[in-house]
């Protein structure tokens, strides 16, 4: 009899199978391949013949694969005398191996995108050629951009704490800038946060997580059957998934509790004041501009700011808006866009219709670009009054 | 991470200020010029910034539906096209910095007299996927 290997539980092992071996004195791009060989392994024989102990059978495997590779390599000498370099096996870890990854995989010296990629590997255990496909990239610039990765940190010592805040941007990006292609990156994003919490006590941490979990839940009603942009006030709310609100709002809230706020639970709290409402018109605006508030204290970035700006028009009136606006660069992304929507609910139509195209002509993004047009084109074709 | 195309025209594009025709350079010229852009894409490859290249011929078809049951259309090559497109390069980098940076050194592969061209490149972005955080 054959069973379906259990993937979600293979990629659950991963980081701390990766970490067992470089504590057992691997360095880490080795080790890092190793733990994918013995992956691959694990599909092609635990069909036929399911280990009892799955952890057990990853570190041996994957031990085994790194003797064997470093035995095999021309560079074997430098590899025996990093080694060597090494803490003895079974020196008692100092900090979580599991945290420790995310710390290597986000490490300041590493790009973005590098980290992006060396993180959904090493930590979240997917194949080159998944995050190849994820990032629409080929396969060989991808398995390139990994081994750079990993060159890149293979000097930065295993047992340093490293900041969690670079952490946290790593997992944002994974979040907000993924394709939507065979792997979910957004639900791979919730699924690392959630083992990140598991794995240290932050509140920051926590918010990101309630964060994603606020937004996840509304992305069903987010788009329409055509692929097109859903406004956050026209979505139907009766799509949001209620459960990943309510464990957002609890993660969230447990969090503030603490009293260390961060970027991340002020985001959360405007996220969680947007599900809180049951309809548009019953959004409680007033507190989303003093959230947003908190973050222009936390942050004192631009893109804050322009966000206050939309709010300050819902809570105080859209000329309060555009006095918002006015005071902000107008080379600011979306400024044009929310200029559009403030002249609207003002009233002047036809100053909104020539914003919504020329915002439509610097959109970011195509879903973007087809929500403008269509806004220009809704007012540009209204009946003259 | 965002991704770029590098567009290089035949024509439409300002004069290089190398800008001796590639038939009136020599063969080692040409080699030489090949061989860059090679190893420019090469390079990029192992930064883990390549995403394709190609080079297109110079004439090409214009064609067009011409209404139900009929076969299209087909015209051209017009000689009065402003801009005709040489081949392209996509990447994807981390900045916009970086695309200008990338572009300036494919800019710079040699022509004639093994001298940079400084040939004119078009950098243009991709549109990128639609974030998910937008409050």
């Amino acid at each position: 009899m054959t069973t379906q290997v259990n993937e979600a539980l293979l990629r659950r092992l991963t980081p701390s199978v990766l970490g067992i071996l470089v504590r057992r004195g691997a360095d880490f791009a080795a080790a890092e391949d190793a733990v994918q060989d013995a992956l691959v392994e694990a599909v092609r024989v635990w069909p036929a013949d399911p280990p009892r102990d799955a952890k057990g059978w990853l570190v041996t495997v994957a031990w085994r694969k790194f003797l064997d590779a470093t035995r095999s390599d021309t560079a074997r000498r430098r590899r025996e005398e990093s080694v060597d370099e090494e803490p003895a096996p079974g020196h008692a870890p100092a900090v979580d191996d599991t945290l420790q990854l995310y710390f290597l995989c986000a490490h300041p010296s590493l790009t973005p995108s590098s980290a992006v990629a060396l993180t959904l590997r090493a930590v979240g255990g997917l194949t080159t050629r998944q995050i190849a496909q994820a990032y629409l990239v080929p396969e060989a610039t991808m398995a390139q951009r990994i081994s750079r990765a990993k060159r890149t940190v293979s000097g930065v010592r295993f047992d340093q704490p490293g900041d969690v805040a670079t952490v946290l941007r790593v997992l944002y990006l994974v979040f907000n800038e993924g394709y939507s292609g065979d792997i979910d990156l957004a639900a791979e994003a919730i699924r690392l946060t959630r083992q990140l919490t598991a794995a240290i006590d932050h509140p920051e941490v926590a918010g990101l997580l309630a964060l994603m979990l606020l937004h996840h839940a509304r992305r069903a009603a987010r788009t329409a059957p055509d692929g097109s942009l859903v406004p956050l006030a026209e979505q139907d709310r009766r799509r949001w998934d209620t459960v990943a609100i309510a464990e957002g709002v609890g993660i969230l809230q447990a969090a503030l509790a603490r009293d260390r706020l961060g970027e991340f639970q002020a985001q959360a709290a405007i996220a969680a004041l947007h599900a809180d409402a049951p309809t548009a018109e019953e959004t409680d605006w007033v507190q989303i501009v003093e959230w947003y508030d908190e973050l222009t204290r936390l942050t004192d970035s631009p893109v804050v700011r322009l966000n206050r700006a939309v709010a300050v028009g819902e809570a105080d009136g859209p000329r309060a808006g555009l006095a918002a606006l006015a005071a902000l660069d107008t080379s600011l992304p979306r400024h044009t866009a929310v200029a559009a929507y403030l002249h609207e609910r003002d009233g002047d139509l036809t100053t909104a219709a020539r914003l919504y195209a020329e915002a439509a002509q610097k959109a970011p993004n195509l879903a973007e670009r087809g929500h403008l047009t269509r806004q220009a084109a809704r007012l540009n074709s209204r009946r003259p009054d | 991470m965002a991704k770029y195309l590098l567009l290089k025209h035949y024509r439409g594009a300002p004069a290089a200020v190398n800008d001796v025709p590639m038939d009136q350079w020599t063969p080692e010229e040409i080699s030489a010029h090949m061989q860059y852009m090679q190893d420019f894409a090469a390079r990029l490859e192992t930064t883990g910034e390549f995403v394709d290249g190609q080079a297109l011929a110079p004439e090409g078809t214009f064609v067009r539906y011409d209404g139900e049951g009929r076969p299209p259309v087909t015209d051209g090559p017009f000689a009065e096209t402003k801009d005709l497109i040489a081949g392209w390069m996509v990447i994807d980098v981390d900045s916009y910095e970086r695309a200008v940076e990338l572009a300036g050194e494919l800019s710079a592969a040699p022509g004639a007299g093994g001298k940079p061209i400084h040939e004119w490149l078009e950098l243009r972005p991709f549109y990128g996927v639609s974030p998910t955080i937008t409050e």
